[in-house]
């Protein structure tokens, strides 16, 4: 007897949302390995990883935190590979948003106006739609891949990020460090809860899940990006634009990559620096997929990434591990999703060992 | 001049060389119909094991090997996803290079700040004394010689032997390649596999010789503008080699521009590499019809034989 993959008459969607409870599942499991074989015991580790960055008040307002630009580009990033449009450079965006938004700032400087907040929040956005209007246009006019140019955006606008700090917008009482002054009140999101760091850009955030489940759940033009991605050639019989699902797709998410960046530095940092996010346009993507490009799964999925990245930090201060050992974490957990995906097309079947071998040594499906 | 241009050519060379790896390597993933995205994630890997092996046995060499395995290890893990599990390829290489940079940055805080002796290159005998082509080709790391021999072995395999016209025909028609009995997946794999073992090594070249030393995130887009240089030589070797020394050049003019002081601010130099591949890919992409003609036809596309 050998197991053999078998494809299912249709798609499972009860397998579309379990896989992503397996994949987490499947995580913690390769997490228990891993700090056993780091010479940790697991059951403290663990604790310190998911339980203790959690256990008051504060934790929880900071994994709300964390978890407000992941959710919030994520949403924006599902519009796009709904519609199979591949805006990987959410990075970038969001780093054109944190630029603008710090221009903005830095411009009404020492301004008590009520405005410069909302103000900062359109120019961010500008930012981002401006930064991700690059790959739309070349691809559009000129047939070039969206994942690459995207991608190599992202470096340029570090580096363009990198230039203002060092140059023009240095603090110039800062002794030289590369980092702007530090944003008045003004420009600054007003806090949730006092005595934390949550701000009211995670209601901004929850907003976009809201809005995100109208637009790709409840709305034709939803409907008509979801079709050009899956049956793109019945999506050109049905007449729908393909261009514009291109430009739509970038430019959603990159207004929320902008927003997110104005979020990350209208919130926790508070200025300008060379380094505005910890990678939070690359995880998003991974939070994108383990929320099945679903809002409600995204929700759910930021709060997990939130968490990992909470666990790295205690895990740095508590077992004494390198804070990088999130982006392990977070690698794996897409792995094991896009392995326990294979069980919504295709079913486990027992079959004799007579019959033609078959493609997969199953008992290594994840 | 000559003697200006003569250590920026050599730089050149030398700069290119971890592209020309992880280029070719990719070339002969995808003309089986694999569109691996993880190269970057996989030449990360090669890095850091590479390094961390050279600098714990002192030995360069077993350093490159173990960056080779390394890289293939990473496309392993790509493979058993896609062409067994049949997962979307993008997705997919899209999780190896972030699985890759998480990996590589743990694994490689302990060697932060650490440094390797640095290899001096070799003159070869005679041909290094020649004018103006000695120190350009000839004073060069072995593994920039090894990257010639390669070019020519994928040149040969791809389009002169018969396992090479296999491979190519697993990338234009699976359907057609297994209904002759020809084992898609199986060839998929060791496609895949070479792809990541050159990317090791492209990342092992890096780290090891050309650094030397480990900085997280050191491939800083290399594997990115790797994929990009495919796409741009229209999935053909020797365009490849042509495309890595452009972009070996341009790496290398930021620093001689630094260095003959001219006052552009170094951001900007730095982005250079990343505008030239934005500019190259619009250039070669803007035909539909190249892209169409040159692309193998089912790359990126899942196969299930059955």
């Amino acid at each position: 007897m050998q197991l053999k993959l078998e494809t299912r008459a249709e798609p499972s969607r009860l397998m579309g949302w379990l896989a992503p409870l397996f994949a987490a599942v499947l995580t913690l499991i390769a997490g228990f390995i891993l700090f056993s074989a780091l010479g940790r015991n697991p059951v403290q580790a663990f604790y310190t990883f998911f339980v203790y960055p959690i256990r008051d008040l504060n934790g929880v307002a900071e994994l709300l935190l964390k978890a407000s630009p992941l959710m919030l580009i994520a949403v924006g990033l599902a519009c796009g590979y709904r519609a199979n449009v591949w805006n990987i450079g959410a990075e970038g965006q969001l780093t054109l948003g944190a630029i603008f938004a710090g221009g903005v700032a830095l411009y009404f400087y020492n301004s008590e106006s009520p405005l410069v907040l909302p103000l900062m929040i359109v120019a961010g956005a500008i930012g981002g739609m401006l930064w991700a209007a690059i790959p739309a246009f070349l691809r559009t006019r000129f047939n070039t891949s969206e994942i690459l140019t995207s991608l190599m955006l992202v470096y340029v606008a570090v580096l363009l990020l990198s230039y203002l700090v060092h140059g023009p917008w240095r603090d110039p009482q800062g002794f030289n460090f590369p980092q702007s002054r530090q944003f008045t009140e003004s420009a600054l999101y007003p806090m949730l809860i006092s005595g934390t760091r949550l701000n009211a850009s995670f209601l901004l955030s929850i907003a976009a899940i809201a809005v995100g489940y109208l637009f790709l759940n409840r709305s034709f033009l939803g409907f008509q990006m979801r079709v050009a991605g899956q049956a793109d050639a019945a999506a050109r019989y049905a007449g729908f634009d393909a261009r514009r699902m291109v430009w739509l797709g970038l430019l959603i998410g990159g207004a929320t990559a902008g927003l997110a960046g104005v979020g990350e530095v209208a919130g926790p940092i508070g200025q300008l620096l060379p380094s505005v996010s910890p990678g939070y346009g690359f995880a998003a993507i991974i939070v994108a997929f383990v929320g099945r490009l679903h809002p409600v799964g995204i929700l759910l999925a930021s709060l997990l990434m939130s968490l990992l990245y909470l666990g790295g930090e205690a895990a740095q201060m508590g077992l004494n591990l390198p804070s990088a050992i999130t982006g392990l974490f977070q690698g794996m957990l897409l792995f094991f999703l896009l392995g326990s995906d294979v069980f919504i097309n295709y079913q486990l079947k027992l079959v004799r060992a007579s019959a033609p071998a078959a493609v997969a040594p199953l008992g290594a499906t994840s | 001049m000559i003697d200006t241009l003569v250590p920026i050519f050599a730089a050149t060379i030398a700069a290119g060389t971890p592209l020309v790896f992880a280029a070719l390597g990719e070339l002969v993933t995808e003309k089986a119909g694999v569109l691996n995205l993880g190269v970057e994630g996989m030449m990360l890997i090669g890095a850091i094991a590479g390094f961390a092996t050279a600098v714990t046995t002192g030995n360069l060499w077993l350093g490159t090997v173990a960056g080779m395995a390394a890289g293939a290890a990473m496309s392993a893990i790509f493979a058993v996803l896609t062409l067994n599990l049949m997962a979307n390829q993008v997705a997919s290489g899209l999780a190896l290079t972030l699985f890759g940079l998480g990996l590589s940055a743990f694994v490689g805080k302990p060697f932060e700040g650490v440094s390797l002796l640095r290899e001096g290159a070799p003159s070869l005998p005679l041909l290094g004394d020649l004018p103006v082509l000695g120190p350009i080709l000839f004073r060069q790391h072995y593994l920039v010689y090894v990257s010639w021999a390669v070019f020519a072995a994928v040149s040969w395999f791809l389009f002169r032997s018969r396992a090479g016209l296999v491979l190519r025909s697993v990338g234009e028609s699976p359907d057609s390649a297994h209904a002759i009995g020809y084992p898609v997946i199986r060839i998929r794999w060791l496609a895949t596999l070479f792809g990541g073992a050159l990317a090791g090594v492209g990342g092992a070249f890096l780290a090891v010789f050309y650094a030397p030393m480990w900085v997280e995130g050191m491939v800083a887009g290399r594997g990115w503008i790797a994929l990009a240089l495919v796409v741009f030589a229209t999935w053909r070797p020797a365009r490849v080699m042509v495309g890595a020394y452009l972009f070996g050049g341009v790496t290398i003019a930021q620093f001689f521009a630094q260095g003959g002081g001219i006052a552009i601010p170094a951001p900007f130099l730095s982005a250079l590499p990343y505008l030239a591949t934005i500019i190259v890919l619009v250039v070669i992409s803007r035909n539909v019809a190249t892209i169409r003609l040159n692309s193998p036809v089912s790359l990126g596309r899942s196969y299930r034989p059955d």
